[in-house]
């Protein structure tokens, strides 16, 4: 699974960091962080964090992690 | 108890819950017809821009149009509002005379804006509201470089479009009927820290003032408002921000409890004036009235994006559930955006005693507030520190669970 986050549209609202915490998360500075190759088996929790990013800037897609 | 699934699934409301609902039906397995019925001409769009972006953005506003999934199958009937509903005959009519059969419903009719206090006569021209698309619209082609605006109303939709118009070059006063902007939904000190946000940047704030009266021109347009402290304050273009109505008049005499909300169970399902279950019929977004865990079991409405996106997906489980549903407990969460500042929120600061400031740091644009009730974390905001908020919704999540034994310490 790949996920990318189109930085210009987030606005950290975090929302992903409260959905799939695994994945996302801040640094000090309200910066979001996350990993853009986690295991499938995170793949409900992470189409949850897209569905809930008021901007919608996460896209989850299939692929080898 | 068991019951038989839905075949026939009609969605009233066709914004943010209706659709968000809509979607998880299907992704959850609902093979059966569905309709949405929708009072405006639109497909479902994104409010939250519309006292921002919309507002501000140039040359053109952006799109606000929500997405809509490829696989939705839905039959769309827009720009005819239901206007009653017979829970016997199980039919929605709608304002042509359609009589729509259902044996799920959908209750996501969101709220209106409040509209001019009774005290006031009908104001003239020039008067606005904002809810919907048309209305963003309307009040973005208003709010020319060097025209006066006065927001009537400090809370989050009139702050943000004080804000807006402040950005475009307009001269703004916001006038506040509280001692601070926002003073009920997330207490002084935040409210405090917002007022100086919007004097900051030029606002010309008046709290503890309300609206007396309207004057207009010859030609029937707003010229200026009378306030309570005697002032009269010229203005070009006035917004009323008086909050917000959830809107339920279509289901008065339905027999379904109705009043500040449709009052829902745990499992969003919508109650009789009586106390019991509608059978068949959920709700979900700005019009539902939800038992609030953190408030002590009250059901409040929450007039949150989040909430809906939530609630949608929550109603639709419990409309497809042969057996029990599982209860909505999810942690509310809301946000706002002010002159840069990226105000997030967990929980519900509303409904606390007591607000403990952490973090207070004006000039750095940087505030994080707890919220408790009788000791016990129901809420927190920050500024500048969203990073903090997560380890806040942790907790709020264990006091989000429906109470084993009563009044749960901690
Ligand atoms: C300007 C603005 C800015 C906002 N900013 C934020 C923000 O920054 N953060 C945040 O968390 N929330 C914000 N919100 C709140 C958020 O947009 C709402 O919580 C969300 O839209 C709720 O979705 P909903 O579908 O429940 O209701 P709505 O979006 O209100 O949709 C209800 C729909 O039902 C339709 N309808 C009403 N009556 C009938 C009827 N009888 N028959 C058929 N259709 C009917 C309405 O026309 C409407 O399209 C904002 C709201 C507004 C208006
Ligand atoms: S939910 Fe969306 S906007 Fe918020 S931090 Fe995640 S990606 Fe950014």
């Amino acid at each position: 699974m790949h996920i990318t986050v189109d930085m210009n549209l987030c606005e950290s609202h975090g929302q992903c960091v409260f959905a799939a915490p695994d994945i996302f998360s801040f640094d000090d500075e309200d910066y979001l962080a996350y990993d853009a190759a986690p295991a499938d088996a995170l793949r409900d929790r992470a189409e949850k964090a897209a569905a809930v990013c008021p901007v919608r800037a996460i896209t989850v897609s299939a692929g080898a992690s | 108890m068991r019951r038989p699934a839905p075949r026939e699934i009609v969605v009233v409301g066709a914004s943010l819950a209706g659709l968000r609902t809509a979607e998880a039906l299907r992704a959850q397995g609902f093979t059966g017809s569905l309709t949405i019925v929708g009072a405006e001409p639109h497909l479902p769009y994104d409010r939250p821009p519309l006292s921002k972006q919309v507002l501000t953005a140039q040359p053109d506003p952006p799109g606000t149009a929500l997405p809509l999934p490829a696989a939705l199958d839905a039959r769309w009937l827009l720009g005819r509002p239901a206007v009653g509903l017979d829970l016997t005959a199980r039919t929605v009519l709608l304002s042509d005379g359609t009589r729509l059969p259902y044996d799920g419903l959908v209750l996501a009719t969101g709220s209106a804006a409040r509209g001019t206090p009774a005290a006031l006569a009908v104001p003239p021209r020039g008067v606005l509201t904002l809810r919907g698309l048309d209305d963003a619209l309307a009040l973005r082609a208003a709010l020319l470089p060097g025209r006066r605006l006065v927001v009537v109303g400090a809370g989050f939709l009139g702050g943000e479009v004080a804000a807006a118009a402040r950005q475009r070059g307009l001269d703004v006063t916001l006038v506040e009927a509280a001692a601070q902007p926002l003073d009920r939904a997330i207490g002084s000190a935040a409210g405090t820290y917002v007022g100086d946000l919007h004097r900051a940047a030029g606002i010309d704030l008046r709290t503890r003032t309300t609206v007396t009266g309207f004057r207009a021109g010859a030609n029937g347009h707003v010229t200026a408002v009378e306030l309570t402290t005697g002032d009269t304050v010229r203005a070009d273009v006035v917004l009323l921000a008086l909050g917000s109505v959830p809107a339920t008049g279509w289901l008065a005499g339905s027999g379904m409890a109705v009043d500040g909300g449709v009052h829902c169970d745990p499992y969003l399902r919508a109650l009789r004036s009586d106390g019991s279950v509608v059978d068949g019929v959920v709700a979900a977004g700005d019009v539902a009235r939800v038992p609030q865990p953190l408030a002590d079991g009250a059901r409040l409405t929450l007039g949150h994006w989040t909430n809906a996106v939530e609630q949608g997906a929550a109603a639709a489980a419990t409309l497809l559930a042969t057996g029990t549903p599982a209860p909505f407990t999810t942690v509310p969460s809301f946000w706002s955006d002010l002159h840069g500042a990226r105000i997030r929120s967990v929980g519900l600061p509303a409904a606390a005693d007591e607000a403990r400031i952490v973090e207070h740091d004006l000039a750095g644009r940087h505030l994080e507030v707890a919220y408790h009730r009788r000791g016990r974390l129901v809420g927190a905001l920050t500024i500048g520190r969203t990073a903090r908020l997560a380890a806040y919704r942790t907790v709020l999540r264990d006091h989000s669970k429906p109470a084993q034994k009563p009044a749960s310490a901690a």
